[in-house]
């Protein structure tokens, strides 16, 4: 609607805002409204694209996060040269680290009247399960192809070189449901994404996504996924010791 | 030894929501589908807790849980009953160094990877999966926990197919189970 707005971002949200703004703040001028709607733009897409670390986020200084970030071990070139890979196997061998992190997101997610825990195969299995039976939740695995054995929906999503499909069971998610999705880690948020369309798919409502770890360009890649996403720790470079 | 038997209430409940599917992922196999088990939560925590009663308290310090199906009951075991639980994977998906154990299929053969230093000697563990067929997978994983030096105190499946005589190929190890499928 106008071109100031529309320098601000790509996408379409500015339009609906500018145009929102002006109903919903009548007798201003379109200047004025340009900027109650760049306001409007940065609350709806700071909402929906929000990238959110548990330590900013209501667990500052919770000695759970600095435990659970020293559990993950860090294998450097794996699996190629260049990765340095967040193995949670070393959290899951502790035990009172690994029950810290389910019980941060079950407190976290416990009143929101979510039917739904999606875990992405495989490492989203390792936590996912464990979640929902701490909210009462309903676990829906999100497979690779052809591993679950009944009518399914596939969605198809980029690797870097290449794609891959995940796959969710017909009728396990029933339309107007409020899901969270489980991962170990998310990166692109492109495997995220796939999980998250799934479930619209079907006419769910997917409320959150949520990891262990998290990179921090996540925080400016959410756009990708579209949902909020809930992190608990960052990744780290190398392990100090050999 | 099957719960089935010593008929708890709670086992009709997780009997009847396993779904089985025919001929997946081949003719003549009767798939025992146990996602469907899992979108019951008061049947899914029924099952863990059947686990959780027998193992609790019996000083076991690792759940080992065969990828992948293994990796939805094996956790939330080992979490209420305050060990560690160790995934056992296909090969190269484990990222530092791994012990392997091959196995044979139908055709072929397979393979799977623990990690080095998950398991310390003297260790009393558990094995977790889905469902116990032949016993092949079951017996692989066995191998690697008692190649690190752990004692291998109990197999835990939720479903059996005794048919299959997967009991038997386990080598006296003790078996424990939810539920049998025998096909009529």
């Amino acid at each position: 609607m106008t071109p100031d707005i529309n320098k601000l971002n790509q996408n379409k949200t500015p339009t609906l805002c500018s145009i929102s703004s002006l109903l919903l703040f009548p007798n201003t001028s379109v200047s004025e409204g340009n900027t109650k709607a760049n306001h409007l733009f940065l609350f709806f897409s700071f909402s929906q694209h929000l990238a959110m670390f548990a330590e900013e986020n209501g667990l500052r200084g919770d000695p759970r996060l600095q435990a659970i970030s020293q559990a993950i071990r860090v294998v450097p070139h794996f699996p190629k040269q260049g990765i340095m890979f967040q193995d949670i196997t070393t959290l899951l061998l502790d035990h009172k680290a690994f029950k810290d992190t389910v019980d941060i997101f079950v407190d976290r997610y416990r009143d929101m009247h979510i039917s739904v825990v999606a875990g992405i195969e495989a490492r989203g299995f390792m936590f996912g399960p464990a979640i929902a039976l701490g909210i009462g939740a309903k676990f829906v695995p999100l497979r690779k192809p052809r591993k679950l054995p009944g009518e399914v929906i596939s969605e198809k999503y980029a690797l870097e070189y290449g794609t891959d499909c995940l796959e969710l069971h017909v009728g396990a998610v029933q339309p107007g449901e409020r899901a969270i999705v489980i991962d170990d880690l998310v990166a692109t948020g492109g495997t995220l994404s796939a999980g998250v369309k799934l479930l619209e798919r079907v006419g769910a409502e997917v409320v959150e996504c949520a990891c262990v770890i998290g990179v921090p360009e996540v925080k400016g890649q959410c756009r990708l996924i579209g949902k909020p996403l809930y992190v608990l720790v960052e990744p780290r470079q190398a392990d100090k010791c050999c | 030894m099957s719960a089935y038997k010593d008929q708890d209430p709670r086992l009709h409940g997780i009997k009847t929501k396993i779904r089985v599917v025919p001929d997946f992922p081949k003719s003549g196999i009767m798939f025992q589908d146990i996602t469907t088990l899992l979108l019951d939560p008061k049947a899914f925590k029924d099952t863990i807790d059947l686990f959780v009663e027998r193992y609790k308290g019996k000083n076991i310090s690792v759940v080992a849980g065969i990828e992948a199906r293994g990796f939805i009951f094996g956790p939330p075991i080992a979490l209420a009953i305050g060990a560690k639980f160790v995934p056992l994977r296909k090969p190269k998906k484990l990222p530092g160094k791994v012990i392997s154990q091959e196995y044979i299929l139908e055709y072929g053969r397979d393979c799977l990877e623990m990690h080095v230093g998950a398991v310390e000697p003297g260790e009393r563990a558990l094995v977790v999966d889905d469902l116990i067929a032949t016993g092949g997978t079951l017996c692989a994983a066995m191998d690697l926990l008692e190649r690190v030096g752990a004692e291998v105190v109990e197999c835990a499946c939720v479903i059996e197919l005794p048919e299959l005589k997967g009991r038997e190929r386990l080598n006296g190890k003790p078996l424990y189970v939810l539920v049998e499928y025998i096909e009529i």
